[in-house]
């Protein structure tokens, strides 16, 4: 077993047999609430754990505290404040999120309680995956053994401070993991990602203050507060706080999660966690932060996993949980797998999104399959252009085309490989003098 | 204003605007399919992409859409000079146009397509995408919308407007991805009685319209005259037109006062009487029991045989007649001879309302003013069903109140999903007292249901609430007590609270206490904002002509003094019993009907001469707030039809009266109008006269690309034809004449270099969204007077006793159903409830009745069998009976009478 | 019409939210819960409890992957076809579904048992390829015969 503190997120994690409430008090679980309700005002958790620089887990990396900061406090703020918990876990090759809620859901909980209280936060609720029914199970039964202790519910620990916790189960759509979006799925509504400004800090479920972070983000709370901040700087190798999770899938030996320091190398997390390339399989690329994050590739393998290391070799941490690209497996397969996920969950809002990645998609389902034509290159490199950021609503679209965007940078021979030169159509044919005709009227020459 | 650079050229743009309007107020051509100026900004689209710079340094620039960025001053943006911006919109387009079928030669929508206008601007005009494209099932949407989803470019308008704007709740977008679906649940007629202006709001052909579809015509092709809608009180202007001598089309035209960008339809759709069977045409005589038609020549050998100068004639207007009409009626009978054609019931709250306008401080609300209040009070009302543009803009006004905190918030107003996000749940104060419940129930903060003595009664205890001088109300009961409470506390603490009520309960009373309430605010100099629904098209307008009520005229008939009785454009069998209608038609007095299409009068008559219906004819109508709006012919009417003022005038050819020469033209009328009745002074100012010319001639009413204009009576004659001339206005029946912008009033079409499209009335506006360049068109005959010397009214009303076994009848009014000439195109009437006796449960649990049951009442001396309909809202006691439906014409309501008892097995 | 139960479970849920649209997710989930699938009827049902529109509940029902609109089978497994999982090999699941039941994605066998529904990321990824059927997950199907040990599992259930 790990040593909580070196690895708090995982230590005691075990999704075969989590620990019930009593196990969980016994290794020091719901300490923080304590600590929180008791000896420290809500103004200072947040400086706290704005201190610590505990940046969201999630993939956009912002300072956890500071978001916190936002919201509005005071006689005239809204008196009902949310806490969302955004455990729609569904970026494709990531599953940290689901280790840490089948396997230490008190943890969880406790960290819903004690961030909430820095906010004063009148509801929290935690957005879980639909698929995800064993950490369904899990967290009701930890939400039911905390409300059973008085963590829950009214004046908690003898406090004043009231809190209910509520588990709500997707039902199922990729950009429910977009915050806003997400906030319009929990109202019952379509999840099309909501106009900013205003933010969800300010005006957010139900038109309230509300917060939204990531499982792991939120996990990291109570041992902040248990162990202060210098303890979490000091579990990083880089400039952020503490611990991340990292994940590999695709073909190395042992493909999993594991807590390690903020700032590990791809190699060392390839070679000593997941245990090597398979035998026969030899590394091409990989994906270092989920599928909406750019490819990197041999000459990366030495960079640092945090946020700013990635940011500048032209990729992101995002959720850290890579996917290996393996040099017998198509990249214009797997892009075209990529695209094709990212188009059908496309919530259709917005007309670069919901138009062009199925294009894109259609294009790269004909390169794989070989049969791609002259000017698709063009077609795909102008939809990398046109989908950025700025171009979009959210930042879906964006994230879809960042793998694609480096494939064509990375790869770009087998995308040439696949194109298929036009037939010229026989002079004197009637569709050779219609193309002609054709051209000549717009301007253009053959 | 701030100053704000596009593409190197400074404007002025005002502060906080979206930049997009903006822009598009410039004259600056930006593409967009989301954004709509009632709509707000959603940035949804996509294609109102421009860049933008920090500073004067910054290069880079940044991609923004212009309708989701606040004009500030000192910013500096690429519209056009910027290449990559230039190919992204185009790009925006083509995406928009992998799954577009390019079917606009086979789509209504071509030649007017909004879609079909930016795919030009952004310059999209090869199709380099290779794939196939999906395709759509379309569902059966009611008798006025066609549905063709394949063509849906999904920009979120339909369902923005329907739902966000219009509080409709069938029609939703459905999946998602590229295959997001605007439609229902299930195939079925669209509920919102706003539906119409999907077709409209659509910017390319999914919602078209069907009654145009059955007889459809391209724009350019279209003869068009601006309009206005006799269909209620509100005036709304439209746009009607026409080819081959048939009324094709209804549009919105905008008025920044009235109907801004919408209509309902009713007016939309209520025009199809105009083409049926049942028109008339060629003048007709009663002939042993059938008519038969006359010529020329008979029919001045008939009219010199019953109309000699002396000759005693009795005149019948009509609330739903021109101003003219009813004028001419009324000169050539002698005022004193003259009925308005009012019921004695509707005469009585017509003129109750002008005595109460004559002296009331409070402003005289347009819809407008409806639209900007922040606090309403509907006193009576059914709005959506008597005057359904004025309920579109009160479910707007509701939005005002917690808009204050939006801005607070630094949310733009016009970034609409995230303002209607920040006021979730919230909606301004709107207190309604009514017979039953309503379609503005989902925004009504309170309401109180109950007879329309009750409702008068709230209105005088409000008043009390806010000014101890008014006079009190005694035993209201606690859910009263509660709802004036709460009234008056909203009243009083809005910055521009608006009262409404008006005629649709036939209680007088309601009049009073409206005016009461709007007193007590003015006082406390609230601008309180006054609004009464009157019942017709024209009702203002002839109880400002004056004259008897419809029932004295009968029993004037009935005295054996008059020769002839001239009816004018009233059906007097919708208006009063048959029994009492019929007596007119006993005696020795020759009636002379004119009318637009048979009907029971009509067929009654001895003489019958066809009127040009409301396309066919010019005139001036008065609108609920006295403002007096004219409507233009649209096309030469067939066959002997001509205007009922100019039948008038004919008579007066015999009667031997000076006006048979003067009058050659409406003008003419006019000015006779504004000489002899003091109330329409001004009238002839409603629009431009005959006289008028724009640079290079008469306005033309068809556009300057109609096809075969030279040939258009080919299948009549193969010689061309001179154009009909138009002595009556500055519009002519031809494509020829100015080809600039006509004024206001007379703008019969919106085109611009570059838009075809709905949207071009952007061009038409010196501020996107604002009045008209050169003003709305109208004129107002009514002042408030400044200063109050008014005092409370005090006649409060005794609560209605019943005695045992009795039950109160109340009118109930239906926006498709109630106006009988909409009423009778097959579509409305599709739309509209059958005849059916609204009952409370609890009642009909007393009196033995089941929901569907026939059930059996005895009203004015009539038997009627009736459906018996549930309706929880109903106040006990009170049971409600739609008002102009079939079996149901002249019913007295309010009206006291036995309960009804159960008939036939249901 | 809803249930007994399904009302009760309606019921227990409303508490959760501060306004009645927020349960519309919830709701259909109960109800596809006891129905297997949302038919017409089940969105109907919906509308009435929440006193709204079958069309607004209808565009909430479409635009979730996991609410059934069509019928399934009792057993509707969810085959994760996303990157990490075809990489490792997902697009051989279906092959064998195909052998062995005769079953392609969205289909439903002829007794009306098992449907085969492709999935987004199952977060499952350290055991991809893999499947789901209700809360059992199927991972590490990289040969036929593990897929077809899963396979009879499931017609075992």
């Amino acid at each position: 077993m790990s040593s909580p503190e070196t690895k708090p997120l995982l230590s005691y994690c075990d999704p075969e047999n989590p620990m019930d409430l009593k196990a969980y008090e016994a290794v020091g679980g719901y300490k923080s609430l304590h600590k929180a309700l008791k000896h420290m005002t809500p103004p200072e958790v947040v400086e706290l754990v704005k201190d610590s620089n505990l940046r969201g887990r999630g993939g956009a990396g912002f300072n956890t505290g500071l978001k916190w900061s936002f919201v509005p406090q005071g006689d005239n703020a809204p008196k009902e404040k949310y806490l969302v918990c955004n455990a729609d876990e569904m970026e494709p090759g990531t599953f940290k999120d689901r280790l840490l809620m089948e396997g230490k859901p008190h943890q969880l909980v406790e960290a819903m309680i004690v961030s909430a209280y820095a906010f004063g936060a009148t509801t929290g609720y935690i957005f879980l995956r639909g698929e995800y029914k064993l950490a369904e199970r899990r967290l009701l039964d930890a939400i039911a053994e905390a409300k059973a202790a008085g963590y829950l519910g009214n004046n908690i620990l003898g406090t004043d401070y009231s809190y209910e916790l509520v588990l709500h189960t997707s039902a199922g759509r990729y950009i429910c993991g977009e915050e806003t979006a997400l906030l319009n799925a929990l109202e019952g509504r379509r999840a099309n990602p909501r106009a900013k400004p205003p933010f969800p800090p300010a005006v957010g479920l139900w038109g309230k203050p509300t917060i939204i972070n990531n499982v792991e983000t939120l996990s990291n709370v109570p041992h902040i507060i248990n162990n202060g901040k210098e303890w979490f700087h000091g579990l990083s190798d880089s400039n952020d706080g503490g611990t991340k999770l990292y994940g590999i899938s695709g073909r190395v030996n042992t493909p999993g999660i594991w807590e390690l320091p903020l700032g590990v190398t791809i190699r060392e997390l390839i070679e000593e966690h997941g245990g090597g390339m398979r035998d026969g399989y030899k590394f091409r690329g990989v994906l270092p932060g989920g599928a909406s994050t750019d490819f990197l590739v041999e000459e990366h393998l030495d960079l640092k996993m945090d946020y700013d290391t990635i940011a500048k070799a032209g990729s992101r941490l995002g959720t850290g949980t890579m996917i290996l690209l393996d040099d017998k497996t198509s990249v214009l397969g797997m892009v075209h797998n990529l695209i094709q996920f990212f188009a059908h969950e496309s919530c259709g809002w917005c007309t670069p999104c919901r138009d062009g990645l199925p294009w894109v998609e259609r294009v790269m389902e004909a390169l794989k399959d070989g049969r791609g034509s002259p000017g698709d290159i063009e077609t795909l490199e102008k939809h990398c252009r046109y989908l950025w950021i700025g171009c979009t609503f959210c930042a879906l679209a964006p994230g879809a085309v960042e793998p694609l965007k480096s494939a064509l940078k990375y790869f770009r021979e087998d995308f040439e490989n696949a194109i298929r030169p036009a037939p010229e159509p026989a002079d004197g044919s009637i569709r050779a003098k219609a193309r002609q005709g054709l051209l000549e009227a717009l301007g253009q020459t053959n | 204003m701030a100053k704000v650079t596009l593409d190197s050229t400074e404007y002025d743009l005002p502060t906080g605007a979206n930049l997009l309007q903006a822009a598009l107020g410039e004259g600056i051509d930006i593409p967009y399919f989301c954004w709509h100026p009632a709509l707000g900004s959603v940035g949804a689209c996509r294609q109102c992409a421009v860049r933008q710079y920090r500073d004067e340094n910054d290069e880079r620039g940044m991609l923004v859409m212009s309708c989701m960025v606040p004009c500030t001053d000192g910013t500096r943006f690429d519209v056009h000079n910027d290449e990559d911006i230039v190919k992204f919109r185009e790009t925006v387009t083509e995406w928009l146009m992998t799954n577009h079928p390019h079917d606009c030669p086979v789509c209504d929508e071509g030649g007017h397509c909004h879609l079909q206008d930016m795919t030009v601007m952004t310059g999209h005009n090869y199709r380099s995408y290779r794939f196939t494209k999906r395709t759509y099932k379309n569902q059966y949407l009611g008798p006025h919308i066609n549905h063709e989803m394949n063509r849906c470019i999904t920009c979120y308008r339909c369902v923005r407007f329907y739902d966000d704007y219009a509080g409709g709740k069938d029609l939703q977008a459905m999946a998602s991805h590229n295959h997001v679906y605007f439609g229902r649940h299930e195939e079925g007629t669209l509920d919102s009685e706003f539906s119409g202006n999907l077709i409209e709001v659509c910017p390319t052909g999914v919602f078209t319209d069907k009654t145009f579809k059955s007889h459809f015509i391209r724009k350019w092709d279209l003869q068009s005259a601006p309009s206005i809608c006799q269909g209620c009180s509100m005036g709304c202007n439209i746009i009607a037109s026409e080819r081959y001598g048939k009324l094709r089309l209804i549009n919105n035209r905008y008025h920044h006062d009235l109907n801004g960008y919408f209509i309902c339809d009713r007016g939309r759709f209520g025009y199809e009487y105009v083409n049926a069977e049942a028109r008339v045409k060629i003048p007709r005589l009663k002939d042993d029991g059938d008519f038969k038609d006359l010529t020329e020549d008979e029919l001045s050998t008939f009219l010199s045989g019953h109309i000699q100068p002396g000759s005693k004639l009795l005149g019948i207007g009509s609330p739903r007649a021109s101003l003219e009409s009813n004028f001419a009626l009324r000169t050539l009978v002698g005022s004193d001879n003259f009925s308005n054609g009012l019921t004695q019931r509707d005469s009585d709250l017509m003129s109750r309302i002008l005595a109460i306008r004559a002296e009331h401080p409070a402003n005289n609300a347009s819809i407008r003013d409806i639209e900007a209040s922040d606090a309403v009070l509907v006193l009576g009302e059914d709005l959506t069903n008597t005057a359904p543009r004025m309920a579109l803009a009160l479910r707007q006004s509701t939005r005002n109140e917690p808009m204050e905190s939006v801005t607070a918030m630094r949310i733009p107003e016009w970034s609409d999903k995230a303002a209607r996000l920040a006021t979730f749940g919230k909606s301004g104060p709107l207190f309604a007292a009514t017979p039953r419940g309503t379609k503005l129930d989902d925004v009504t903060t309170a309401k109180v249901h109950g007879d329309p003595v009750d409702i008068a009664r709230l209105g005088y205890a409000i008043a009390h609430a806010l000014d101890a001088e008014a006079p009190a109300v005694g035993g209201l009961s606690e859910e009263e007590s509660a709802f004036v409470t709460a009234a008056a506390a909203a009243l009083k603490g809005a910055k521009q609270p608006a009262i409404i009520s008006g005629t649709s309960l036939n209680e007088g009373k309601l009049l009073d206490a409206a005016a009461n309430v709007a007193l007590a605010l003015t006082q406390q100099d609230k601008p309180a904002q006054l609004a009464y629904v009157a019942p017709e098209g024209n009702a203002m307008g002839t109880a400002m002509v004056g004259g008897m009520s419809l029932e004295r005229a009968i029993e004037a008939a009935r005295t054996g003094d008059y020769d002839a009785v001239v009816i004018v454009e009233n059906d007097l069998y919708q208006n009063l019993l048959a029994s009492l209608a019929d007596s007119l038609f006993e005696g020795e007095i020759t009636v002379i009907a004119i009318d637009h299409s048979m009907g029971a009068t009509m067929d009654k008559a001895d003489l019958i001469l066809p009127a040009g219906a409301f396309s066919e004819s010019d005139g001036t109508l008065v609108n609920f707030e006295g403002r007096a709006q004219r409507f233009f012919q649209v096309y030469p009417a067939e066959a002997a039809i001509q205007e009922a003022w100019r039948w008038v005038r004919d008579l007066m050819e015999f009667a031997d009266q000076s006006q048979a020469n003067e009058w050659q033209t409406l003008d003419d009328v006019l000015f006779a109008m504004e000489k002899d009745v003091t109330s329409l002074q001004g009238v002839a100012e409603a629009a431009p006269l005959a006289a008028f010319r724009a640079v290079g001639g008469k306005i033309p009413r068809m556009s300057r690309r109609a096809s075969g204009r030279t040939a258009m009576q080919a299948h009549i004659e193969v010689s061309e034809d001179k154009p009909a001339e138009d002595p009556d206005t500055p519009l002519s029946f031809s494509m020829e004449g100015s080809a600039t912008t006509p004024p206001p009033a007379l703008l019969n079409r919106y085109y611009a270099p570059g838009w075809s499209s709905v949207s071009s009335l952007n061009r038409f506006q010196d501020e996107v969204g604002g009045p008209l360049r050169g003003g709305d068109p109208g004129v107002g005959l009514i002042q408030s007077p400044g200063d109050a010397s008014v005092s409370f009214y005090n006649h409060v009303p005794e609560a209605t006793r019943l005695t045992d076994g009795q039950v109160l009848f109340l009118p109930l009014h239906h926006v498709f159903g109630s106006e009988p000439w909409s009423a009778s195109c097959p579509g409305i009437q599709a739309r509209s409830p059958g005849p059916y006796l609204a009952v409370h449960p609890d009642d009909a649990g007393k009196w033995g009745l089941e929901e569907g049951d026939l059930a059996k009442i005895a009203l004015d001396g009539r038997d009627l069998t009736l459906p018996v309909q549930f309706t929880p809202s109903l106040k006990a006691g009170t049971a409600g009976l739609p008002v102009g439906f079939a079996g149901l014409e002249g019913a007295s309501l309010p009206t006291a009478a036995a309960a009804p008892t159960r008939g036939i097995e249901s | 019409m809803l249930t007994e139960a399904e009302r009760k479970e309606l019921d227990h849920e409303a508490e959760h939210y501060e306004h009645k649209q927020a349960l519309t997710i919830e709701a259909l989930k109960i109800l596809q819960n006891h129905r297997g699938w949302i038919s017409d009827d089940s969105i109907k049902d919906i509308a009435e409890y929440l006193k709204c529109d079958p069309s607004e509940v209808d565009s909430v029902a479409t635009f979730y992957n996991l609410i059934y609109r069509k019928p399934v089978g009792k057993k509707v497994v969810h085959v994760c076809t996303s990157v990490s999982c075809w990489i490792m090999g997902s697009e051989n699941i279906e092959k064998r579904f195909q052998d062995k039941l005769g079953l392609g994605y969205g289909q439903t066998t002829g007794d009306d048992q098992v449907t085969l529904v492709r999935n987004q990321c199952l977060g499952y990824c350290d055991h991809a390829p893999c499947m789901q059927l209700n809360d059992k997950m199927y991972g590490d199907l990289e040969t036929d015969a593990s897929v077809d040990a899963a396979i009879d599992d499931i017609q075992a259930i």
